[in-house]
């Protein structure tokens, strides 16, 4: 099993995350599951993205430090509540696993796939992207950073070639 | 159109007001928008997070700050509308199970802000039935004055996540307004609560 998603856990845990809120994707489902046996994190499982931001900014209000894991299609339900986030200059760190790029079979994933970045953009956030399992850990850890010193909105975008795609029979 | 609302016994600056008197040391988060002129009106006070937008995510926000705040009561005041837009974080929340959590509803049965058109609950919607529905283990309903004491006992110490639906008055809200630069509110709640190098101050 690829080990990248650990690599991004362990660079949430370095970077004092707290709570992790998530929609699942199958690209997540290794961080996912890591988050949830963690006695130290609180993993939130959302009904819709939105819900998102809104969590981590009390996470942040409270003192704790939160990560948004969701597909890109999810980025879709967030810009309103993410202009609060830019607004009131709330850190937020989102690991977006791409759907509707490389190798998709779905075409209904298509037009999300391709307006998630400059949908993110237009609402303030800075991208990064993760496309070398590899760079997993120090792109995390350099996202988490910025999001957290520079107090503002920040995601990573992970390749759907990273990930693989898509088998619903796995 | 007749609004059943107009002639509702509880009165939302009275209630806003009890909220902040009856419970000093806890945190409150204001839903977009008339609960947070009631606030406001009521005192603004440093440990209220006032929302100027985020339509639909107050219920949210409470949640990530009674996970992170744990030993305090944390406090969401949203109107009938704002819920109606977050649903789904009711079943969020009581998912996460938080006990230090109270979601207050004020409910005019109208979107205050935008010509008291109808919401959801002035056809019915029942708002404690979707909380109870939810997994909420506390839920109270106060429809008349006289229900208010319980109601507001539960809010405040109740085992949460608790859930108080209110049926208040459709009237004005006093134009009370907080606050705008959301940064600065932000700083201004969380150097209140986690002291002054919370923003980046020494002490």
């Amino acid at each position: 099993m690829a080990d990248w998603p650990d690599r991004i856990f362990e660079a949430l845990q370095g970077a004092d995350v707290r709570q992790i809120a998530y929609v699942p994707d199958a690209g997540h489902k290794r961080l996912i599951e890591r988050a949830r046996a963690d006695g130290d994190m609180h993993a939130v499982s959302l009904t819709t993205e939105m819900e998102g931001p809104a969590v981590l900014a009390g996470a942040w209000l409270g003192g704790q430090r939160g990560a948004l894991l969701m597909q890109s299609s999810g980025v879709g339900n967030c810009p309103n509540m993410l202009s609060t986030t830019q607004t009131c200059r709330f850190p937020l760190l989102m690991l977006v696993t791409m759907r509707g790029e490389f190798g998709e079979f779905n075409p209904w994933q298509l037009s999300m796939g391709q307006a998630a970045a400059p949908m993110l953009e237009m609402m303030g956030t800075r991208i990064f992207r993760l496309d070398d399992a590899d760079d997993a850990g120090t792109v995390t850890a350099a996202a988490a950073a910025m999001a957290f010193e520079g107090q503002m909105s920040v995601a990573v975008l992970i390749g759907q070639r990273l990930i693989g795609t898509k088998n619903f029979r796995k | 159109m007749t609004n059943r609302a107009n002639t509702f016994e509880i009165r939302r600056l009275a209630v806003a007001k009890r909220l902040l008197s009856e419970n000093p040391d806890a945190l409150f988060i204001a839903g977009l928008g008339a609960t947070v002129w009631d606030l406001t009106a009521a005192g603004d006070r440093h440990s209220t997070f006032p929302l100027w937008g985020a339509m639909g995510g107050a219920a949210a926000m409470g949640l990530g700050l009674a996970l992170a705040q744990p030993e305090k009561r944390v406090i969401v005041v949203t109107g009938d509308g704002e819920q109606l837009m977050g649903l789904g974080a009711l079943a969020t929340v009581a998912v996460q199970r938080p006990a230090n959590l109270s979601v207050v509803v004020f409910d005019n049965e109208s979107y205050g802000e935008t010509g008291m058109q109808a919401t959801h609950t002035a056809a019915g919607v029942d708002l404690a039935g979707v909380a109870r529905a939810a997994g909420f283990p506390t839920i109270v309903t106060a429809v008349t004055e006289d229900a208010l004491d319980d109601a507001l006992a539960a809010v405040s110490t109740g085992k949460g996540p608790v859930f108080a639906w209110l049926k208040v008055r459709a009237e004005p809200s006093p134009f009370a307004l907080p606050p705008k630069d959301g940064a600065w509110l932000k700083d201004r709640f969380r150097r209140h609560l986690l002291g002054p190098e919370a923003v980046g101050e020494t002490a």
